[in-house]
């Protein structure tokens, strides 16, 4: 009866040369294509390095001219203008302008490149339902694995710096994009598409001229919620190497200084805050036509 | 009739949605009714042998009850819809041959469709709405603009162009919807209930839109309806479907008249008959001239009734368009006109 109350497992040496196996196979596929890899992703680095010594680069007047003219472009709401410029002057006040700017570069950086992949993600699955079925599960397991997992890999094959901790950021935001991508445009009336049908439009006349211009708010929220949990996983990207605030954060952690936590954190907060009020206000004004004057 | 007016030609259409349609095909050519069909096979039968031939430049309705396979007939024609089995010939092309490019060309060109939830782009302004089948055939902006807005003109629109869909009343959007599916100037329109989610009296504006456009226009319509008198009203020729199949395809005055079946008698029990029936189908044919006034052969029975009551006992003289003496029609013709056929109760209505 002793299986019965201990778990029949596998025998520890076998375990052991399974982890091993694992772990070896990968370190070759690293040693292999390791510098492939990274020359793969040179473009994004330099891309994403130019753009934070833009950002810290540039005078601080011209920053927030230039954030306060996005946040107008954005909400159109003076409430909004007014508290975007007052979170950026009490955040250099106190001392983290340098690294809001880098953590502001990476957050663009990790959004542009979920963009860019996560939507024609979630169009493929609209078109799909065998895309659906296949990209569900994986979405699935990179929202719910936990991040440090999938950090070690990434580091393995990319070391520590930025690039990797962009990337780690990108598995762990772009989920939301493309999920709500797919919801958009399945959840488009039925009879307008069939409308569009009828008169004879083809599937990219019907994609960009009325599926995605319907879906634009619901795509919107997936941008918006990209932002958010990009932001999130600011404190973790730090670990491997990413400058920011999040590494301010990390050092008050291991050495309990609870002020230095207390305002870096505060400043991820206003980050999120101040884009999650312009996105959201954008999304509203996208359809607006949607609430004009109904009977 | 010759055959170069008919323009659209459904032969033997058979529609089964469900899983094994094939293998339902067969049950259903061998005779298997549609609820037997439906525990067998667990496949709804949606048109069951239609043969329907649509005269060029008439309004042909088609009507039934809910359910009755009308709307998945009319989404044939245009194959936004597959058919399980049948031909459809359009100016003698089959279109179901047509590959999809063809088919994209063809509902560019040949037919445009109105909706009964109207279907609009809500994210589109009116006159982008109406441009919009001129705008996917890459028609350039200036001049689908001028086209859309010489529709909107037409349908009584005119200052809205830069409204949106749900800024407008359902009258106003489905005024839209008619002016998009005329813009592309196809020859053919398809009308799925256009107006049943109108109320009564904006439904019947836009019934005297259509005629009045009809008039000028000459399109050969397809209309969908479940309302007998917007049937009547609007129909050159009427067809009545009754699950998924044709029961009777004839001149509206043949369906009051002579009705096929029970189904048709009880579609038309609650009609009133004097203000549809027309003078030729109650007259007693003959060409010489009676001795009361002459009335044209189109007239209805209600008009013609106070023709009469100023002297009930002269027959009236029915002449058709041309002049041409016809018919005469006594007050005992009239009457037994507007009765009811004797089948269908007794009642006398007020």
């Amino acid at each position: 009866m002793d299986w019965f109350f201990n778990f029949p497992s596998m025998e520890r040496n076998d375990l052991r040369e399974f982890k091993k196996s694992v772990d070896f196979t990968f370190t070759d596929f690293t040693r292999s294509y390791g510098a492939d890899i990274e020359g793969f992703f040179e473009p994004l680095l330099m891309f994403l390095v130019w753009f934070e010594k833009f950002f810290i680069n540039t005078p601080w007047p011209l920053i927030i001219l230039m954030i306060l003219v996005f946040a107008w472009f954005g909400s159109r709401s003076i409430s909004v203008l007014v508290g975007t410029l007052i979170s950026f002057l009490t955040i250099g006040y106190f001392g983290m302008w340098e690294d809001t700017m880098s953590t502001l570069a990476i957050i663009l950086v990790a959004t542009f490149l979920c963009i860019s992949i996560g939507i024609p993600m979630g169009i493929a699955m609209a078109r799909s339902n065998k895309i659906q079925a296949l990209v569900v599960p994986i979405l699935d397991i990179m929202q719910t694995i936990p991040s440090f997992v999938y950090l070690i890999p990434v580091v393995m094959l990319l070391g520590i710096g930025k690039v990797p901790g962009l990337i780690a950021v990108c598995i762990y935001a772009i989920p939301p994009i493309v999920r709500l991508t797919n919801l958009g445009i399945r959840l488009v009336d039925k009879d307008v598409l069939e409308a569009s049908d009828s008169f004879g439009a083809n599937y990219w006349q019907k994609l960009f001229g009325v599926q995605m211009p319907l879906a634009l708010p619901t795509i919107f929220a997936g941008v918006n919620q990209t932002i958010m949990m990009a932001l999130a996983m600011v404190v973790i990207a730090s670990m491997i190497g990413v400058k920011g605030l999040g590494l301010p954060v990390l050092r008050a952690i291991s050495n309990q200084y609870l002020a230095l936590g207390l305002m870096n954190g505060l400043a991820i907060v206003v980050l999120a805050i101040i884009f999650d009020r312009v996105t959201q206000k954008f999304g509203l004004r996208m359809q607006k036509y949607r609430n004009d004057g109904k009977d | 009739m010759s055959k170069n007016d008919i323009l659209i030609k459904v032969n033997q259409l058979y529609k089964i949605f469900g899983d094994n349609s094939n293998e339902a095909l067969n049950l259903v050519k061998g005779g298997m009714g549609k609820d037997e069909l439906l525990e067998k096979c667990n496949c709804v039968l949606g048109l069951n042998k239609i043969n329907l031939d649509i005269r060029k430049a008439k309004i042909q309705v088609v009507m039934g009850l809910s359910g009755s396979g009308k709307s998945t007939l009319i989404r044939h024609l245009n194959r936004l819809i597959e058919p399980t089995s049948g031909e459809i010939l359009v100016n003698d092309q089959d279109i179901l041959s047509l590959s999809q490019k063809e088919l994209i060309q063809f509902r560019q060109n040949n037919m445009s469709m109105v909706f009964q939830k109207f279907a609009l782009f809500p994210h589109k302004t009116v006159l982008q709405n109406v441009g919009y089948g001129l705008a996917i055939q890459n028609i350039p902006m200036s001049e689908w603009n001028e086209r859309a807005k010489k529709w909107i003109n037409r349908v009584g629109l005119d200052g809205y162009e830069t409204y949106y869909p749900g800024q407008l009343s359902g009258g106003m959007q489905q005024r839209v919807g008619l002016a998009r599916a005329l813009a592309t100037d196809a020859e053919i329109l398809l009308m799925d209930e256009a107006f049943s989610a109108l109320d009564p009296l904006i439904r019947s504006e836009m019934q005297n839109i259509l005629l009045d456009l009809q008039n000028e226009l000459h399109k050969t319509i397809i209309f969908i309806t479940h309302d007998l008198d917007e049937a009547l009203k609007i129909g050159d020729r009427i067809a009545i479907l009754r699950d998924g199949t044709m029961v009777q395809d004839s001149d509206p005055q043949k369906i009051i008249m002579q009705p096929a079946d029970d189904y048709v008698s009880d579609f038309i029990k609650d009609i009133n008959r004097a203000r549809v029936i027309q003078a030729k189908s109650i007259m007693t044919p003959t060409n010489s001239k009676s001795t009361g006034p002459v009335v044209q052969e189109n007239m209805v029975l209600e008009d013609i009734l106070q023709i009469m009551s100023e002297s009930p006992s002269k027959p009236v003289t029915i002449e058709d368009t041309k002049g041409k003496i016809t018919g005469k029609i006594e007050m005992a013709n009239l009457i037994e006109g507007m009765k009811r056929p004797k089948s269908q109760g007794t009642n006398i209505t007020g």
